[in-house]
């Protein structure tokens, strides 16, 4: 019993172990557990023009801030012939190019790459760590200030609390009918960034926190884009995110906040005319690979040191070999739950592995052909009376001439299919044949079909195994799947039940049983 | 129905393969012991220590050079076996029942030269017939007599009895009887009759032939109602004694009963298969339970056997 519990401690321990750093990996570190798991990757460019008068000349861009659920792979700054610093400040990064003289057009770009992971709830709001600054009561006019004061009283009487407060307040200056006191407030010269600014004038006369945030909405292909203005509020110990035209809370799908804050986005000092507009591409990558990329880029220790660290030739080899305990479990559960009987114990899983380079149905062909030919001249070996290693070393020299047969024959034809023969492993096929010779003179040709059946079933159902696209990628990304694959064979391991095969041996005892009561 | 459930396997107390590899073999039959039982040779030697009657050893060979002595050895003799030392089902043993000159022949009649001998020999050296193909011994024994008990029950050969021993008790046994399909051999996946024998009397219990239940012998159509092994108790004690001789806590013994000298032992088993369940139409599981539960092992074999008499008999039950 005691040394039962400890096996049954260990296998726990080993398959607590692999699903733990699996779902470390997923989840803390974003690999997904699909293949087929696909990202948008934007790339967004921003193109920033000036006119240079000749003086030195000084352009400082705010820069995106990162946030947890963002990822950026990739940022880019270029100009030609001008210096470049990137700022870090509590009002957030700002790009600084600079020159001492430049005249005429000049151009400086900024690319960034990023990409949204899904590990953070994108809904989530920014916790407030940034305090909102004291209220600075705004200035309005006689006139503004009566019209403001009816308005927020109309808003207010319609609201609970600060939130629906600010979503009325909003959808009423966008209504499409307005008031007069809108009409007046917003005027004609309702730019975005006035309406933005009175919004967050008319909720400081409310008491209300806010400031403006600039972001971008990506959409494929667009050009010559600019920011959007949102206004961020303070409500509740937290910023929350209104759309200024619609009122609507929460931060848009794929829209990425630039900015917060009443700072400029772009100042230039020695250039007039300056402009800046955005362009935005997407494209679609695999998440496995963004995610690699990025954790080795951060060093994260369990991917520094995995297995892709080593060159790529070497993750090829690897992702053959870290197939093989699949067929290793395909084999157990044969020969231990199904009972079925092969030649040779993991003969299947070399035949499988080279099944996977031979595809499926050529391999098998060759496979019979080149044990049937090689069964053919063993059995003629076997009456030359030759000692045992020589006629096994006898036989691998005759499977070699067989493949080399094969493939020189298939090539003539243009049979490209029949070249990969070289895959077979040319010992493990001189065995086969060595065993399946002495079995068929010992035991008839019957055993013979049963266990190279048997082993050829098992082959093929490791193959199947080993060439899902599911199966292939989780063990190569998720090499400690190889823990839970170990628990599982232990577990088997002590398995003392019958296997399939033998319900089917014992069968006649049932009839038996019951001829017996007679 | 070509299943059954495996819960009525359970109820018969059948062991499945699984089983017998983890809870018997590979508890009760320490892998150092393999050697003495693997090894023919080995088995005799032990068996005629222990006082045990074998079949004589008439010679043997043990390098390819010395197949050419073959033919001195075989001149005296006129009925032989010719045994791979480390063979194991049975395989390539060759059985001569007559010699005139240069001709041998075989029960069935076919005539071999002493150069089909010689090759046959050269095989077994290779290891064409042992466990991992491991260059092997050739033994060459006296052959066995039939009994004129068996004479009705035997196609060409020699029937041989299996004994599972189980911690010093035998705890089942199984008559098997060539046949026609057999070939000559005891060997029931080659079509041999496997005939389940009351552990009280050993008398027949049942027979199957390929898994399936038969009444008659095949070729001499001679019915099982009437069989019934002699010198049973000193069969059982002569199975008992194995577990003294070699250690192993799960063997199976084969015994023959020899016409002249009686019962003797030919053969033992680490790995005995699971057949034998089928032609008693009996689990072994509850058998071994019950030897399990025993708090002592009774040191004298004749005892054990006297135990297994009494409580495995099926008509003692009834």
């Amino acid at each position: 019993m005691q040394s039962n519990f400890r096996f049954y401690f260990l296998v726990v321990l080993i398959l607590s172990l692999g699903i733990g750093l699996t779902l470390y990996k997923h989840f803390a570190l974003g690999f997904p557990l699909l293949p087929d798991d696909k990202k948008s990757v934007w790339t967004i460019e921003a193109r920033i023009d000036f006119m240079a008068r000749g003086d030195p000349v000084v352009v400082s861009f705010a820069l995106p801030p990162q946030t947890p659920n963002t990822i950026f792979l990739e940022e880019d700054f270029a100009s030609p012939d001008y210096g470049f610093a990137e700022l870090q400040s509590a009002n957030g990064r700002r790009a600084q190019w600079s020159k001492r003289t430049a005249t005429g057009q000049q151009t400086a770009f900024y690319r960034l790459s990023l990409y949204e992971t899904d590990s953070i709830s994108p809904d989530m709001p920014v916790p407030a760590t940034d305090l909102p600054p004291d209220l600075i009561k705004p200035e309005f006019d006689e006139l503004h200030r009566t019209a403001a004061i009816t308005l927020l009283d109309q808003v207010r009487s319609r609201s609970a609390n600060a939130e629906i407060f600010t979503r009325e307040l909003i959808t009423t200056l966008n209504t499409s009918m307005p008031s007069q006191n809108q009409s007046l407030l917003l005027s004609e010269r309702a730019s975005e960034d006035y309406k933005t600014q009175l919004i967050i004038n008319l909720l400081a006369l409310e008491g209300i926190s806010s400031r403006i945030v600039r972001g971008l909405f990506l959409e494929d292909g667009r050009r010559r884009q600019s920011l959007t203005n949102f206004v961020e509020v303070y409500i509740d110990d937290e910023w929350l995110l209104f759309n200024q035209n619609n009122g609507k809370t929460g931060k848009p799908k794929d829209f990425l906040i630039w900015q917060r804050g009443d700072l400029s986005l772009l100042d230039v000092v020695g250039g007039r005319n300056s402009q800046i507009s955005f362009s935005i591409i997407k494209n679609i990558q695999p998440t496995r690979n963004l995610v690699l990329r990025d954790n080795l880029h951060k060093q994260a220790g369990i991917v520094d040191f995995s297995i892709y660290s080593l060159p790529i030739e070497q993750q090829t080899a690897f992702k053959m070999i870290l197939l093989l305990p699949i067929g290793a479990l395909i084999v157990v559960v044969m020969r231990l739950l199904v009972g079925i009987r092969t030649s040779g114990t993991f003969m299947p899983i070399l035949i499988a592995l080279a099944l996977i380079q031979t595809t499926l149905l050529a391999g098998i062909v060759i496979f019979l052909f080149v044990v049937g030919t090689g069964l053919l001249i063993r059995s003629y070996l076997s009456r030359l009376n030759l000692l045992f290693v020589a006629r096994i070393s006898a036989v691998i020299i005759v499977v070699i001439a067989i493949m080399a047969s094969i493939s020189i024959i298939s090539n003539k034809l243009g049979l490209d299919q029949a070249m990969t023969v070289t895959f077979f492993p040319m010992i493990i096929l001189s065995w086969t044949i060595e065993r399946m010779s002495v079995l068929w003179e010992e035991d008839g040709p019957r055993e013979v079909l049963i266990q190279g059946g048997g082993s050829l079933l098992t082959a093929i159902i490791a193959y199947l195994f080993m060439t899902n696209r599911t199966v292939e990628y989780l063990t190569f990304n998720f090499p400690e799947l190889m823990l839970v694959n170990l628990a599982i064979i232990l577990v088997l391991g002590q398995y003392t039940g019958y296997r399939l095969s033998e319900l089917y041996r014992f069968h006649s005892l049932e009839k038996q049983d019951v001829s017996d009561q007679r | 129905m070509f299943l059954t459930s495996a819960k009525k396997l359970r109820e018969l107390g059948i062991i499945g393969m699984n089983q017998r590899n983890f809870g018997l073999i590979s508890r009760y039959n320490p892998r150092h012991l393999y050697p003495l039982v693997d090894n023919k040779l080995k088995t005799k030697l032990l068996a005629q220590k222990a006082g045990i009657t074998v079949p004589r050893l008439l010679g043997t060979v043990s390098y390819q050079h010395d197949v050419r002595t073959l033919g001195n050895i075989l001149k005296p003799h006129a009925q032989f076996v010719i045994k791979p030392v480390k063979g194991s089902g049975g395989k390539g043993i060759l059985v001569i029942t007559e010699h005139h000159q240069n001709q041998y022949f075989k029960p069935s009649g076919e005539a071999l030269r002493l150069i089909d001998i010689e090759r046959h020999v050269s095989n077994i050296l290779s290891g064409l017939h042992s466990l991992g193909g491991k260059p092997d011994t050739v033994m060459i024994e006296s052959l066995i007599q039939l009994d004129p008990v068996f004479s009705d029950y035997s196609y060409e050969g020699i029937p041989d009895l299996r004994v599972i021993v189980f911690r010093g008790y035998p705890i089942m046994a199984m008559l098997r009887l060539t046949t026609h399909a057999s070939d000559g051999k005891a060997n029931l996946h080659q079509g041999a009759v496997g005939v389940g024998i009351d552990m009280g009397t050993g008398a027949a219990l049942h027979a199957v032939q390929f898994g399936n239940p038969v009444s008659h012998h095949p070729d001499t159509r001679k019915t099982f109602a009437e069989l019934s092994v002699p010198h049973w108790d000193r069969l059982l004690q002569l199975a008992a004694a194995c577990y003294e001789m070699t250690g192993l806590g799960y063997l199976g013994a084969d015994l023959v009963l020899d016409r002249d000298q009686g019962p003797m032992i030919i053969e033992l088993n680490a790995r005995p298969g699971l057949s034998i369940q089928v032609a008693n139409y009996a689990g072994l599981a509850p058998r071994v339970a019950q030897i399990e539960a025993l708090a002592t092992i009774n040191p004298e074999p004749h005892e054990r056997a006297n135990f297994s008499k009494q409580k495995f008999s099926v008509s003692a039950k009834i």
